[in-house]
């Protein structure tokens, strides 16, 4: 059945019949099986594993700025048998690598962790477990996908090795920092680098963002309109679409990027001296750099935070047993964000000199995200409201999510007017506002997903006692970290400055500062329970039962551990919207996808006979009419 | 109302879920491609206007061999529709002809693009370097990514057409043929759409 079923997809090519043949009857040796796999759940837990250690990585980079920040008087020797060089003779960390730090966490924990470690490894695990599909549209091209984005990491974790160091012009990469290999070690080889890495991560997208979209409307199984899809699915969907629009907007930046490095072209640079020396690049411009950048840039952020919101809202519909609150909303909000998300980008560059009227539409595009975000965050509140709410780890980090959301959205719509941007651009305020509503929230709904679906993962569960633990030094400290940093935003502090104690009105800063870097560490420690929390439960958890949560949608009805092909025998029909948690007069407070009408007759809402009416044109409906 | 809640007493009836919306999911993978690839290119025709827009900019005439190149590449969409049109009506013998036709207009487009970068060089149109401009710079880049893409198109040609050798395709295995015919027409479309971009903006 799995055969034949392979084979609708699969269409015209009449020799791929034997080839997928061999995959359902024979096993795979070790290397096809774990390694190169085309299974979508393997490559699923590929990303996974590859983010969380990039996670550790750009968490660790983060840590090592918070100790010059928070301490700029400290000694620290001790760190040299790590930094080496880095560490200078009077043991103050040098000052390029500090910038090499602060872009290289930025790049890490957007591009790596928060793009391929979340959506690579939550749209690969669902779509088609919850779609109802064997697997992916084409396994081979997601296998690449993941080898690609493995490719641009290990480019990436080599320029942290790199004696000039790796790329320090922040991860926006603007030029002219970017462009002329003179103006900081780290734009030598290491920008070179970082180029290369992202542009086999922008392949590596685009494969596993082109899947996404072809399975979630191609591969769909019987009964799954759109309209019953999970919120989840319609999360990745709409992510890959934002994806599959953007990411050849970057890639064709750091095409002209290259250009300027290696072929002495003038994209985005003019008039330029440095160290004395008049460069000959003429008549560049470093702005469109910037409006190129933000193109992708800014959907980049709705690529990150949407897949949270979709893992959110499943989740919280889930545990508070009840219906998601409106659930066309929820889509019709998300498609007004991914429309949105194209036409705000310059609200990044409202002190480039823009012409103040054009500044005043996009502030005014901005502004209007804030309904659809508002909606959203409404949704889960009443999703929430009076439900019978069961707290499991994952429901903790959504509801913790849905609080982030809130809190950084708020002075989102303050730095999206133009004028008190003035003011607040580049400062710790920016930096305080996306690691609250993107990096911490979609954190969050990352560590939720791995809490709610590693049952299905990995047939185990993980222990709920360090969960707990997990969830609430996370929750206070990310609170700790990010919350003060509007003070020294509101105060001026710009972002990236390596010393703050070189200036008379910043001095005062350095308790709160101090303040932060402690919180930092601590939460950063913190994020140790939860790995070894993870590692261990793979191994020693307790074993999971097929549907833990009680949920409704079509991966539980799947074997614990499914093997290749999802599901034994044929794949489940669906009859039903995923959000059937406590109807009225049902036996239970769920019923599952693929459980008819016919079989709830105790709980059929007057539409739902309806409906069944529509498709059922049968006599017997007809006479009763 | 009521009586609409009466016939939940029927549920002997067992409905029957719909069949979902699809297409052929490889198919519709090379369409997302190429929304991709005209996304490259709008990003770099964007930017071309925008740096326009700034001034300093080197105008010159675009090279004469481009409008050779836009026929031979118009034809080549021609002979590879008519390939198309063979290999459905299982012309197999028509089909290996109008492949292999296609393939060489295929390889001298490319000819002729790069006889076009030889005519911009003796007019000392440079790609990079102190007497470059962007406009020129441009130029080069947006030609040469389609370029590029076209390479792309010919290899999947080729491989088309050694599967067409091998009677692999025919009016019962169109797939492959089919997919070959949209892209190739994909790039025609596409250097169509640069050239006019570029007569009306260099």
């Amino acid at each position: 059945m799995a055969t034949a079923n392979l084979d609708i997809h699969d269409g015209a090519h009449a020799h791929s019949h034997d080839h997928d043949h061999e995959h359902e009857h024979h096993e795979l040796g070790f290397i096809r099986s774990y390694v190169f796999s085309e299974d979508h759940k393997v490559i699923a837990k590929q990303y996974l594993i590859t983010g969380l250690i990039w996670a550790f990585i750009g968490g660790f980079l983060s840590i090592l700025f918070r100790i010059q920040l928070g301490f700029p008087e400290a000694k620290l020797f001790w760190l040299k048998p790590l930094l080496g060089g880095w560490i200078d003779d009077s043991g103050k960390l040098d000052a390029n690598f500090y910038l090499a730090l602060v872009t290289m966490h930025g790049t890490i924990m957007v591009f790596f962790v928060l793009t391929a470690g979340l959506s690579g490894t939550f749209s690969n695990y669902l779509i088609p477990l919850q779609v109802g599909a064997r697997d992916m549209a084409s396994g081979f091209m997601n296998m690449l996908s993941f080898w690609f984005f493995f490719l641009s990491s290990v480019l990436m974790f080599g320029s942290l090795f790199l004696s000039t160091g790796p790329a320090g012009g922040g991860w926006t990469v603007y030029p002219p920092l970017s462009a002329v290999k003179t103006a900081n070690p780290g734009s030598e080889m290491g920008m070179t680098l970082w180029l290369v890495s992202m542009a086999f991560f922008i392949v590596s997208q685009l494969l596993g963002g082109v899947n996404y979209v072809t399975t979630v409307i191609n591969l769909r199984t019987r009964g799954m309109s759109f309209s019953r899809l999970p919120l989840t699915v319609w999360a990745f969907f709409i992510t890959a679409i934002i994806g599959l629009l953007s990411f050849p907007v970057l890639f064709s930046a750091a095409l002209l990027l290259i250009f300027d490095r290696e072929f002495h072209t003038s994209f985005f640079l003019s008039d330029l001296y440095v160290a004395g020396q008049a460069l000959d690049n003429r008549g560049g411009s470093p702005i469109l750099f910037q409006h190129l950048f933000w193109f992708l840039g800014h959907p980049e952020v709705y690529i990150v935070l949407l897949p949270a919101l979709g893992i959110t809202s499943e989740i919280i519909a889930t545990n508070s047993r009840k219906p998601i609150f409106g659930y066309r909303a929820m889509i019709v909000s998300m498609l007004a964000i991914m429309v949105l998300s194209f036409i705000v980008w310059a609200h990044h560059m409202f002190v480039t000199g823009m012409n103040p009227f054009l500044g005043s539409i996009f502030m005014f595009l901005t502004l209007i995200i804030a309904v659809p975000s508002a909606v959203k965050a409404f949704n889960y509140i009443t999703t929430l409201w009076r439900g019978n709410i069961v707290f499991t780890p994952a429901m903790l980090f959504s509801i913790g999510l849905v609080s982030l959301f809130i809190s950084g959205g708020l002075t989102g719509v303050a730095l999206g007017n133009s004028a008190i941007d003035i003011q607040l651009h580049d400062t710790y305020f920016v930096v305080a506002h996306f690691h609250l509503v993107m990096g911490s929230a979609s954190f969050f709904g990352m560590m939720a997903g791995v809490y709610h679906w590693f049952p299905k993962m990995f047939g185990r569960m993980m222990d709920e006692k360090l969960g707990y633990v997990h969830f609430w030094m996370t929750f206070i400290g990310v609170y700790m970290v990010f919350f003060p940093m509007h003070y020294i935003g509101i105060a001026g502090f710009p972002r990236r400055y390596y010393s703050f104690t070189n200036f008379d009105f910043s001095k005062s800063f350095t308790d709160l500062n101090m303040f932060i870097s402690i919180a930092a560490i601590v939460t950063f420690s913190s994020q140790l329970i939860f790995a070894f929390n993870f590692f261990y439960s793979i191994f020693k958890g307790r074993k999971a039962p097929q549907n833990p949560w009680h949920s409704t949608t079509l991966e539980w009805t799947a074997p614990v551990n499914p093997g290749h092909g999802n599901w034994v025998g044929e794949i489940p029909t669906v009859y039903r919207w995923p959000y059937d948690y406590s109807k009225p007069g049902a036996q239970e407070d769920f019923i599952p996808q693929t459980v008819p009408y016919a079989a709830t007759p105790e709980s059929n809402l007057p539409h739902e006979i309806d409906d069944e009416e529509l498709y059922t044109d049968t006599p017997e409906v007809k006479s009763a009419h | 109302m009521s009586q609409k809640i009466e016939i939940s007493g029927y549920n002997a009836i067992p409905e029957e879920p719909q069949e979902t919306l699809s297409m052929n999911p490889k198919k519709f993978a090379l369409w997302l491609f190429i929304v991709s690839i005209i996304m490259i290119f709008a990003a770099m025709s964007s930017a071309y206007i925008v740096r326009k827009g700034d001034g300093n900019w080197l105008e010159f005439e675009l090279p004469q061999v481009f409008w050779t190149s836009s026929v031979i590449i118009l034809l080549s969409s021609i002979t590879m529709q008519w390939a198309h049109h063979s290999a459905k009506k299982d012309n197999l013998g028509m089909l290996k002809i109008s492949m292999v036709i296609t393939f060489l207009l295929g390889v001298a487009f490319i000819i002729a693009q790069y006889m076009g970068w030889q005519d911009l060089q003796h007019r000392q149109i440079w790609l990079g370097g102190a007497t470059s401009n962007p406009a020129g710079s441009f130029l080069y880049i947006m030609t040469g990514l389609h370029i590029f893409h076209l390479v792309t198109g010919i290899v999947f040609l080729l491989l088309v057409l050694i599967a067409t050798f091998r009677d692999e395709i025919h009016a019962k295995a169109m797939n492959r043929m089919d997919m070959c015919t949209t892209y190739w027409h994909f790039l025609d479309f596409l250097w169509v759409y640069l050239f006019i971009f570029l007569l009306i903006n260099h």
